[in-house]
């Protein structure tokens, strides 16, 4: 069976990206894969990787990650709405999915679709 | 705002005390098993008669940062010289199994799990220090990857200047148009480390991506 999380930034936006990275992984480590309201930064985004690499046992075998986010226009005002929105709100955009690299085999990614490969005891599914 | 104060005081003050500018650092970043270090050799026998260091099938093969200090590299009339670092392919996951499956006995495969672990923390590490970045990335596979974003948002947010090297154009799957579709705020070349496809197109890009 596979559980997934629902974690909205409400939850996250307060956190500096120590315990915010510290959160996620608990959540990943306990085999539940999560669904992030929005994104990480990028600095945030090599800190997980960084504290995964840390947590690498012969139990714990890393994450798959992936975000999808939608396409900003490139136009002044509009880059500048978002900013003000991020700066106030978080990064509320798009979502991110993430999980325990012995449940998720491999995350494809187009720009607007994920494909999530799980595997089971009968192999890839 | 801290990182970002503290990196703009990094750039100002890269002067050593006697004048001239430190050292151009120039790091060799991506994915495991993209190149980096096949072209980390190409680089280092065209222009030092040298090669930088071992090249293998089974991923994580570099699993510390390697340098070599004063390369220096011509492309018609321009010329740029660096110390290149050749840093461990950046992963989100590493297990053992996998290189028990290339052929590896168990106790040597849970030691390069874990040297390679050490690696991808030492890489993301090194990129504070990094004045210019190549990433290598393999053109034959998706780039969609999250470890792709991470390395090259990073990179954004830190202003660092990016050459993106598509690597093995020598094979048939290869599509570099993928790759600048996904990144198409940098330049993409196509190139084969292995090879030396279109290396001199490689050089000339090089060249001018400090200006």
């Amino acid at each position: 069976m596979l559980t997934l999380q629902y974690v909205p930034s409400d939850e996250l936006i307060n956190l500096d990206s120590e315990r915010k990275v510290g959160k996620l992984l608990k959540i990943i480590k306990q085999d539940k894969i999560v669904l992030m309201e929005g994104r990480l930064s990028s600095k945030e985004e090599a800190e997980l990787i960084e504290k995964t690499m840390e947590e690498i046992d012969r139990k714990f075998k890393g994450i798959e990650i992936a975000s999808l986010e939608p396409q900003i226009k490139k136009d002044f005002a509009s880059v500048l709405r978002d900013s003000i929105f991020k700066m106030f709100f978080g990064n509320k955009r798009g979502m991110t999915v993430m999980g325990p690299a012995n449940i998720i085999k491999e995350i494809k990614k187009d720009p607007n679709k994920l494909q999530l490969y799980t595997s089971n005891r009968r192999g890839r599914k | 705002m801290f990182d970002d104060l503290k990196n703009f005081f990094a750039k100002l003050f890269a002067f050593d005390l006697f004048g001239g500018k430190k050292k151009l650092k120039l790091g060799l970043y991506g994915p495991p098993n993209a190149g980096k270090t096949s072209l980390a050799n190409r680089i280092c026998q065209d222009w030092l008669g040298e090669e930088m260091g071992a090249v293998s099938k089974v991923p994580h093969e570099t699993r510390h940062v390697q340098e070599k200090e004063k390369v220096t590299v011509e492309s018609g009339k321009k010329k740029l010289t660096f110390n290149l670092a050749d840093t461990p392919g950046i992963a989100t996951k590493i297990d053992y199994e996998d290189f028990i499956k290339k052929g590896m006995k168990k106790k040597e495969a849970q030691e390069r799990a874990k040297e390679a672990t050490k690696g991808i923390i030492e890489s993301i590490k090194w990129l504070d220090d990094m004045d210019a970045v190549i990433i290598v990335l393999d053109s034959t596979i998706d780039p969609y990857s999250q470890v792709n974003i991470t390395i090259i948002g990073n990179l954004a947010a830190r202003d660092i200047p990016v050459l993106i090297a598509a690597n093995k154009v020598d094979l048939k799957k290869s599509d570099i148009k993928k790759i600048e579709a996904a990144f198409p705020q940098y330049p993409v070349i196509g190139v084969s480390a292995e090879y030396g496809d279109n290396v001199e197109g490689f050089y000339e890009e090089l060249t001018g991506l400090m200006k």
